[in-house]
């Protein structure tokens, strides 16, 4: 986990990683900020990403693409990230994150990272 | 005339919130646009191999001064939520360096305000991010 992941208080759940609810996450009034968002769902893309990869392989966001689709409130957030596909350079990786109802969403990402293997 | 200060905003949303966890700073404002400083933190890193801040509070320092900007343009605060966010990583941000992220409202329209902005960490000609986003006034009917 990455520093920034540790200051999100994100753990995982099998394939989820879950981020806590506090006050520090929050934006406009009664709203989960967008930026915890986006953060909880980039670091579920990382991750799955690293572990469909040979260890030594790194990676890089190169684009991020955040929908916000509902408010996000005072409990916990999931996330779970489906590698849509892992090419040579790039990874493409589609996320949801949602609160008590999985059929509800909060928020999507498409992301792109750049994959660097060695050798 | 704005009755939206943006120094005296980003002073008051600095105490509360993920916009207080982060530390914004006010940097500079314009009638249509906000730009803001997210200071260095060892804490924000999102690449521990090579220190380079992670997405997510470069993602957030962007989602408030674009919505900053949309409040400047039409001169007042009202509710508003972020749509949808797009950002492009044009370089990693150099560790150990603020990040300035400007964002322009370029379009409004009754209920949709529409930005653009960039962030840099320090020569706004070297940008390291590009960000396009889509918001909603949440208040009109």
């Amino acid at each position: 986990m990455s520093p920034y992941a540790v200051t999100l208080g994100l753990r995982r759940d099998g394939p989820r990683i879950v981020m806590p609810f506090a006050d520090g996450f929050m934006g406009r009034p009664g709203f989960l900020h967008g930026g915890a968002i986006a953060g909880l769902l980039e670091n579920a893309a990382w991750v799955a990403v690293l572990e469909a990869l040979p260890e030594d392989a790194t990676i890089k966001p190169v684009t991020v693409t955040v929908d916000f689709l509902r408010g996000g409130t005072h409990v916990e957030t999931y996330a779970e990230a489906e590698i849509v596909r892992l090419g040579r350079r790039i990874a493409n990786v589609l996320v949801t994150a949602w609160q008590e109802d999985r059929g509800k969403p909060i928020a999507t990402a498409n992301i792109k990272m750049m994959v660097e293997r060695v050798g | 005339m704005s009755d939206f200060d943006p120094a005296v905003f980003i002073k008051a949303m600095s105490r509360m919130g993920h916009n207080g966890m982060l530390g914004f700073g006010y940097d500079a404002h314009g009638p249509d646009w906000a730009s803001l400083a997210l200071p260095y933190r060892d804490d924000l890193i999102g690449d521990p191999a090579t220190g380079v801040l992670a997405s997510g509070p470069i993602i957030a320092l962007m989602d408030m001064a674009a919505s900053m900007a949309c409040w400047l343009k039409t001169a007042a605060f009202s509710p508003l939520a972020t749509v949808d966010l797009r950002i492009d990583y044009l370089r990693p941000a150099e560790p150990g360096k603020s990040v300035i992220g400007r964002a322009e409202c370029y379009k409004l329209t009754r209920r949709i305000a529409f930005i653009r902005g960039e962030a840099h960490d320090g020569d706004p000609d070297h940008p390291i991010a590009h960000v396009a986003g889509t918001y909603m006034f949440t208040a009109v009917d």
